[in-house]
C-alpha cells in the first residue's frame, strides 16, 4: 500500500502539509500573539504583529506573574519526586520481578493498579491536613509518589524480567548482599528503563495542575498553577499576548530537555508500551 | 520491618519452580525492598481512596468543623437534581470520543510516516510537541483559536470539539506506539506473504494489523481511562460550559471543592473511582495477559 510509486512521490508533501496545518498553525498563533501588543491580541489571529514586542511581553510576565518563584516551586517538587519515585519504585520492582508466588502476584496487581485508578483528590487533602502536611511541598511530593509509583513499578518490573539473572548470581556467589547487588549490578542495568520513567514522570509532574490545585493551591506556586491563576484572574482575562508569552516561558525547559535527549524521549515514551 | 510478610512458604523439592528455590530467594531478594514503596502507596494512595468510601457518606464541608454521617444523602441529592447521571454520561462520552479520535489519528499518522525518511523523522518530531506541552496551555491555545468560530459555545457539539482537542494533544503518543508496533512485524513474514502473492492491502490487514494488537490494547486503554480522569483541557477551553454540557466529573469535583462542598466533591470522586475501577478490571487483565505472552 505504502509502496505505490505515485504515493511515494506524494507522501512527503502530504506529511509536510499535515505538519503545517495541524501543528504549525497553532504554534504560529502562539508565537505571533505572544509578540503583539495588548490591543492587537484581543482577538488572536494569524496575522503578524505590526510591531514585535515578544521580549517585552516575556519580561512583563516574568515580573508581574512572579515566574521565578513558580519556577522554583516546580523544581522543588519535580526533582525530589522523580528521584524518590525511581529509587523506591525500582527497589520494589526488582523483588516483584524476581520472586514468584501468589502473594507477590497480588502485591504486583495492587502496585500497578494506580496506573489506571484515579487518585482520591479530595480526601487526600483531609489526610494531609491530619498529617500536618497540607499545602507543603513534602505533602505534594508524597501525593505524586503515591500516584506515579505504580507507573514506575509497571515499567521496571517488565524490564527486570528481561535481564538474565546470572549477572546477579555471579555477585551473590562472591558474597554480595541484596543491597550491594541492587546498587552495583541491578541499578546500572536499569538505566534505559529509568530514563524512560524519568521522562514520563517529569512530563506528568511538570505539567500537572489538577492535583497541585487540591494539595498546594494558594499555598505554594508551581508554573502550571501560576498560569492557571494568572489566566483565570481578571488581571489577564483576554490578554492573550501575556498568556501566550507565559506558555512559551513554561514550555522552554521541556523543549530544551527534548532537544538534548530527543532519541531518549522517543524510545522512552514507546519503551513500555510495545515490548 | 516487614518480617510478618515472610511467613515460610512450603517448598516442595519435587516441583521446585523457576531457577532458584524460594528459600534462597528470600535471602537474595528480601521482602523489605518492597516496604518503602508500598508504605507510600498505602498511606498516600490506598488510604485516601478508602476515605472516599467514608466521607462520601458525611456532611463534611468548608463551613463547619464537625463532620457527621448522613447516609446516602449526598447520592440522593446528586441523583435527584440530575447531576450524577449527566456528569457520568458526559464523562463516558468524552472518554470514548477521545479514545476513538486519538487512536484513529495516531494510527493514520503512524502509517503515513512509517518510512524512515528525513521528512518523516522531522514530521514525527513535530507531532510530539503537543504531547510535551502542558495540557492547560493546549487548552488556552485552542480557546484563542476557536473562540471566534463559536465552536466552544454550542451545547451539542462543544463536547466533540473538546474531545478532538484532547485527541490532538495525545495523538503523537499513539503515533509513536503504533510506529513501534509496526516495526515489530518481522521482515521475513512480510517477504513470505509477498512471495505467496498477497496484495499489499491484504498483507497489511491480515499480517501487520493483527500484530499491532498489543499496541491497540495499550493506547485504547490508556486513552479511555486517562481521559475519564481528564481536567486541564476541558477547564482551559470551556470550564465545563456552555450550560455545563462539558462538565466531566473532575470539573464538577474541582468546582464543588472550590465552593467548600467537600462531601459532594468526595461523592463524585468516589463515583469516578468506581466508574474507572469497573472498566479497569478487564483492561488490567488484558494488559497482564499481553505481558505473559510477550
Amino acid at each position: 500500500m505504502s509502496d505505490l510509486p505515485l504515493w511515494r512521490r506524494l507522501q512527503p508533501f502530504v506529511a509536510v502539509l499535515l505538519v503545517a496545518g495541524l501543528i504549525g498553525a497553532p504554534l504560529w498563533l502562539v508565537v505571533v500573539t505572544a509578540g503583539k501588543s495588548q490591543g492587537e491580541a484581543i482577538d488572536p489571529d494569524f496575522s503578524l504583529p505590526s510591531h514585535w514586542q515578544l521580549l517585552g511581553n516575556l519580561r512583563q510576565v516574568w515580573t508581574d506573574a512572579d515566574v521565578p518563584a513558580a519556577f522554583l516551586g516546580s523544581m522543588l517538587i519535580v526533582v525530589p519526586t522523580v528521584v524518590l519515585v525511581l529509587v523506591l519504585g525500582s527497589m520494589a520492582a526488582w523483588v516483584l520481578a524476581r520472586r514468584t508466588s501468589r502473594p507477590i502476584a497480588v502485591l504486583y496487581a495492587v502496585g500497578i493498579s494506580g496506573i489506571i485508578l484515579p487518585p482520591a483528590v479530595v480526601t487526600v487533602v483531609l489526610l494531609l491536613r491530619q498529617l500536618g502536611l497540607a499545602g507543603t511541598a513534602i505533602g505534594m511530593i508524597c501525593v505524586y509518589l503515591g500516584i506515579y509509583l505504580s507507573t514506575v513499578i509497571f515499567f521496571v518490573t517488565g524490564f527486570v524480567r528481561t535481564i538474565p539473572e546470572s549477572l546477579e548470581e555471579a555477585a551473590q556467589i562472591d558474597g554480595a548482599g541484596p543491597v550491594l547487588v541492587f546498587r552495583r549490578i541491578v541499578l546500572p542495568l536499569l538505566r534505559p528503563v529509568l530514563a524512560t520513567a524519568t521522562i514520563l514522570i517529569c512530563l506528568y509532574v511538570w505539567n500537572d495542575v489538577f492535583y497541585a490545585f487540591f494539595v498546594v493551591g494558594g499555598r505554594l506556586d508551581t508554573l502550571p498553577l501560576n498560569l492557571f491563576r494568572v489566566a483565570s484572574a481578571g488581571l489577564y482575562l483576554n490578554n492573550w499576548n501575556l498568556i501566550f508569552a507565559y506558555v512559551i516561558l513554561m514550555s522552554l525547559p521541556l523543549v530544551a530537555v527534548f532537544a538534548v535527549a530527543q532519541r531518549k524521549v522517543i524510545s522512552g515514551i514507546t519503551g513500555g508500551a510495545v515490548k | 520491618m516487614s518480617v510478618d510478610l515472610e511467613t515460610p512458604v512450603p517448598v516442595r523439592a519435587a516441583r521446585a519452580p523457576g531457577p532458584a528455590p524460594r528459600v534462597i530467594r528470600r535471602r537474595t531478594h528480601p521482602m523489605w525492598f518492597l516496604f518503602p514503596a508500598y508504605a507510600v502507596l498505602v498511606v498516600f494512595f490506598v488510604l485516601p481512596t478508602l476515605f472516599n468510601f467514608v466521607y462520601a457518606f458525611t456532611d463534611w464541608s468548608g463551613f463547619k468543623s464537625a463532620i457527621n454521617p448522613v447516609g446516602f444523602d449526598n447520592f440522593t441529592a446528586l441523583v435527584s437534581d440530575g447531576t450524577l447521571f449527566r456528569s457520568l454520561r458526559i464523562t463516558l462520552l468524552y472518554a470514548v470520543l477521545v479514545a476513538v479520535f486519538q487512536n484513529v489519528f495516531g494510527f493514520g499518522l503512524a502509517v503515513l510516516l512509517e518510512r524512515d525518511t528525513v521528512v518523516n523523522r522531522i514530521a514525527r518530531t513535530f507531532f510530539l510537541i503537543p504531547v510535551l506541552m502542558s495540557a492547560l496551555a493546549v487548552g488556552y491555545v485552542f480557546q484563542a483559536l476557536l473562540k471566534p468560530t463559536g465552536w466552544l459555545a454550542d451545547t451539542t457539539w462543544t463536547l466533540l470539539v473538546v474531545s478532538l482537542i484532547h485527541a490532538w494533544k495525545w495523538m503523537g503518543l499513539s503515533m509513536l506506539i503504533y510506529l513501534a508496533g509496526l516495526k515489530t512485524v518481522p521482515e521475513d513474514v512480510l517477504e513470505a506473504a509477498r512471495i505467496d502473492g498477497a496484495s499489499r492491502w491484504r498483507t497489511f490487514w491480515t499480517i501487520r494489523a493483527p500484530l499491532l494488537a498489543p499496541a491497540v490494547t495499550f493506547t485504547v486503554a490508556t486513552a479511555l481511562l486517562g481521559s475519564m480522569n481528564g481536567f486541564d483541557i476541558v477547564q482551559a477551553t470551556t470550564g465545563g460550559g456552555p450550560a455545563r454540557t462539558t462538565e466531566i466529573l473532575n470539573i464538577f469535583i474541582y468546582r464543588t471543592f472550590g465552593q467548600g462542598l467537600f462531601a459532594q466533591a468526595t461523592t463524585m470522586s468516589l463515583v469516578l473511582f468506581l466508574l474507572v475501577a469497573l472498566l479497569a478490571f478487564p483492561v488490567i487483565y488484558l494488559l497482564r495477559r499481553r505481558e505473559r505472552i510477550l
